[in-house]
């Protein structure tokens, strides 16, 4: 995989004198050893096709042997997806070989979705690791991801079945597929070429991603990934039985017309699955799960989960932003949704607080009003009031004015009268003499 | 991603198989080496010490490159971070190297909070590193990755002992990241004077609690050189750029009237040590330090201060589903719970609101009903007071008329009374 790292320096520094990190490498190369390495190898195919042997072949081991038998020998009803674990050493690497295989794959009479069991042991895998990612307390993360699934196609000689079609198409873009021509023995090299070419031709015209040899910047390497790619799918022969053949003891298959050797190029093409598998392009295999098998799977699900609890609106307005949903964890879309709802309540407060203060002003105008009006109508009372007062002032007044002059004038003529009468009397005392 | 220690298969049903020839897979190192090497390498080193130490002098002495910089003042108000990022290539190997620089630390006259834009600096790698790690759509192989590897912390050549400034500071750096102390300037301190030193800043950590980072003695193939070098701590280092003649070499160093310091004479200066342990040996192990230990701690701090945990109340692991799907309703809920709060806090204002102004309308009824009932009081008052004039009046007026026809017969009689 061409590093996103270096890819936009023009020119590193080229070091004079010794600095030290060029032992980088070596250093990487130690740890790794320390830490061990480990690989899930994936076989899937009918029974009888020669899988078993196969895998005993490549590992020159016995993985299937007598107590351990090959998924062929253990006939099921339905199509389970069974592993076991391997540990081999070689060279001071350690390897532990996670062998998954699927006995009865294919083998009833109606195989119609027989691929889901296999699908869903790949998924719980992606999840169990998806898991293991997300917990808080990370601890070790064991990988037991399937790193690869070498799918074996029987060598009917015309083309692909509709089964192996189906399989492919629907675990393409969840596992890193490898498609073989099993038994290749039974087909002359002609036959093998065509039957080679008709299966390519299949797998583009329904658009299968099969896995894909990365490119190098080496010319040499190069040569030797194109020249593999042109033999694809590759055609095998696997034995368990070592024969001897001019003095030299190879693994083979005894006919009466002559020896299949297992490792010979032109007999099939063992030696390069072998060399491709586990030599060259092991870790590539192991890289391109991580980076682009699990990542789908990774973010269809965490996607999945952020979309729950959104309503439909909402969902239509972030498909028209793309930058939205793709680039953003669930947490950081949690934290824009919080931002978004502090700002809308900040608004409704702002509202609330502006249609509150003009009832309020509202009311307090009236009281004033009626205020105002009541203390109108008093002081209109208290005027009215004070006239009367006034008035009747003013009349008492002009009464007793009255009564005085009249009393003053009842004085008078009483005193008249009185001196009339005192007049009379004396003029009657006259009168008498 | 990385393979896992075989052992953690131990409980499960393995088989040790013997291979009956040569596989191959003894290539798997090599193929992951060239992998690593196709995609480079990056290395942060975060540099702490005093203006003027020697900070990038020792920089440049030992990836024998001059980094351009300036020379830092000493009117600095506060401390900043100056990271810069170089691309180096040693054989074919790429190193993308990364060097943080503190500006200004132990310049301010008040330095209780110097170490607080470094934790921000670490904190803010180790946050950007986890954004990337929780997106949805990550490239985390692509990413580069600037978590800071190594804190190389420069002490210095007092002859003494550590500065309190020294203390706080690798206190609160040393769960965050790996530190290597180191003495600077070494060539003013006599050999004796070091072993001192050296000695007493070692426990003076010790007794601090301070955790610095400890070369690795688990691999054999490394141990014996890492536990040597471990009993050398704080090394004494010397850098310089400028070379030297001596006897027929040139060589780097620092001339003095009384002699030359050679910068990799081992008798000098532990300079040599120091680059092998962090460059030659450890890189790698630094790198994985900070990713498995002190990353991890951060994001398992940040993770449970978000409310994550890793099971419910009943010990049941958590899918992440569940725990999303949880944290989400928890905080729909909370979202919600805050509005109803809102809303509820307004119908209570308005309530209070309408209740004052109820009874300052009811007060200004009954001031203007008492007034009006003073006001009929007096009324009456004033109706009383007419009635008592009107009968008066009315009294008067009879008074009067009686009067008026008395004296209207009255004078007849005294006419009458003349005619006699």
């Amino acid at each position: 995989m061409k590093s996103g790292l270096l890819s936009n320096t023009a020119q590193p520094k080229n070091l004079e004198g010794y600095v030290g990190f060029a032992n980088l490498p070596n250093q990487v190369y130690r740890k790794s050893v320390k830490r061990g390495f480990e690989f899930t190898l994936m076989v899937v195919g009918e029974s009888g096709l020669g899988k078993s042997t196969l895998i005993n072949s490549l590992f020159l081991t016995d993985l299937y042997s007598p107590e351990y038998p090959g998924p062929s020998h253990r006939i099921k009803k339905t199509v389970q997806v069974e592993q076991s674990k391997v540990l081999v050493k070689e060279g001071g690497v350690h390897l532990l070989l996670t062998i998954v295989d699927t006995p009865g794959f294919g083998d009833a009479v109606d195989n119609s979705n027989c691929w889901q069991p296999v699908i869903d042991y790949i998924d719980s895998k992606f999840e169990d690791y998806l898991n293991a990612e997300s917990r808080v307390n990370r601890r070790q993360m064991p990988d037991s991801r399937v790193q690869c699934c070498l799918y074996f196609i029987a060598p009917s000689g015309h083309g692909l079945k509709p089964l192996d079609i189906e399989f492919m198409k629907r675990l393409h873009e969840k596992v890193n597929i490898i498609p073989l021509i099993a038994k290749a023995d039974t087909m002359t090299p002609e036959e093998c070429q065509q039957f080679k070419h008709q299966i390519m031709k299949e797998i583009q015209e329904h658009k299968i991603k099969i896995y894909e040899f990365p490119e190098t910047d080496d010319e040499e390497e190069m040569k030797m990934v194109r020249r593999i790619k042109d033999r694809l799918p590759l055609a095998v022969v696997g034995s368990n039985t070592i024969i001897e053949v001019n003095g030299k003891r190879v693994r083979g298959r005894q006919y009466p017309w002559g020896v299949a050797e297992v490792e010979n190029g032109e007999h099939c093409d063992f030696t390069i699955l072998r060399n491709m598998l586990i030599r060259t392009n092991m870790q590539d295999l192991k890289d391109v799960t991580n980076n682009v098998h699990y990542e789908n799977y990774r973010s269809r699900k965490l996607a999945a989960v952020t979309y729950n609890g959104v309503d439909n609106n909402k969902n239509k307005g972030q498909l028209t932003k793309p930058e939205t949903s793709d680039g953003m964890s669930p947490l950081a879309q949690m934290e824009e949704e919080r931002r978004d709802h502090v700002s809308k309540m900040k608004k409704m407060e702002q509202e609330m607080e502006q249609v509150f203060e003009m009832k309020v002003k509202e009311k307090l105008m009236k009281l004033r009003d009626s205020e105002a009006e009541l203390q109108r109508r008093h002081e209109q009372m208290k005027k009215n009031l004070e006239l009367q007062h006034r008035e009747l002032e003013e009349k008492r007044r002009q009464h007793e004015e009255e009564k005085n002059s009249w009393e003053a004038q009842q004085r008078i003529l009483e005193q008249q009268k009185l001196d009339a009468s005192r007049t009379l009397e004396k003029n009657k005392k006259k009168k008498i003499f | 991603m990385a393979a896992t220690d075989v052992d953690v298969f131990s409980n499960e049903e393995k088989r040790s198989l013997n291979l009956g020839g040569h596989v191959g897979f003894d290539s798997l190192p090599d193929q992951l080496v060239s992998k690593s090497v196709t995609q480079g390498f990056c290395f942060n080193i975060l540099c702490v010490g005093e203006t003027g130490i020697g900070k990038s002098t020792l920089m440049n002495t030992l990836f024998n490159t001059m980094f351009e910089n300036e020379e830092a003042s000493h009117y600095q108000n506060g401390v900043y971070l100056r990271p810069r990022t170089y691309d180096l290539l040693e054989s074919n190997v790429h190193l993308k190297l990364t060097i943080v620089d503190t500006v200004g630390f132990g310049d301010q006259i008040n330095k209780e909070d110097s170490y607080k834009p470094i934790v921000d600096y670490i904190d803010t790698q180790f946050e950007n590193y986890l954004q990337e790690e929780l997106k949805i759509k990550r490239s985390l192989f692509n990413y580069h990755d600037t978590r800071i590897h190594i804190c190389l912390y420069f002490i210095a050549p007092t002859g003494h002992s550590l500065k309190s400034l020294d203390l706080v500071t690798m206190k609160k750096l040393d769960s965050k990241v790996n530190i290597i102390p180191i003495i600077a300037k070494a060539d003013t301190i006599s050999k004796s004077e070091l072993h001192k030193f050296k000695i007493k800043i070692m426990s003076e950590l010790v007794s601090n609690g301070v955790q610095i980072y400890q070369f690795p003695t688990d691999d054999e193939a490394v141990s014996e050189i890492n536990s040597s070098m471990n009993a050398h701590l704080p090394f004494a280092v010397v850098g310089s750029v400028e070379e030297v003649k001596v006897g027929n070499k040139t060589v780097r160093a620092r001339q003095y009237p009384w002699g030359i310091v050679q910068v990799e004479n081992e008798s000098h200066c532990d300079f040599v040590k120091l680059r092998e342990m962090l460059i030659r040996v450890n890189m790698e192990d630094l790198r994985e330090q900070t990713h498995a230990r002190h990353y991890e701690l951060y994001r398992r701090c940040k993770l449970e201060e978000m409310g994550f945990k890793d099971t419910d109340p009943d010990s049941q692991p958590f899918s992440l589903q569940e725990t999303y799907e949880a944290k989400r309703k928890e905080f729909l809920g909370d979202l919600q719970r805050k509005e109803e709060e809102m809303r509820q806090m307004f119908v209570n204002k308005v309530k209070e609101t309408e209740a004052e102004l109820k009874e300052k309308e009811r007060e200004l009824h009954d001031k203007f009903e008492q007034l009006k009932r003073m006001h009929q009081e007096e009324k009456k008052k004033v109706e009383e007071k007419r009635r008592d004039l009107e009968e008066e009046m009315s009294g008067f007026n009879r008074k009067k008329v009686a009067a008026e026809t008395l004296s209207l017969s009255q004078p007849l009689k005294k006419d009458k009374d003349k005619k006699n």
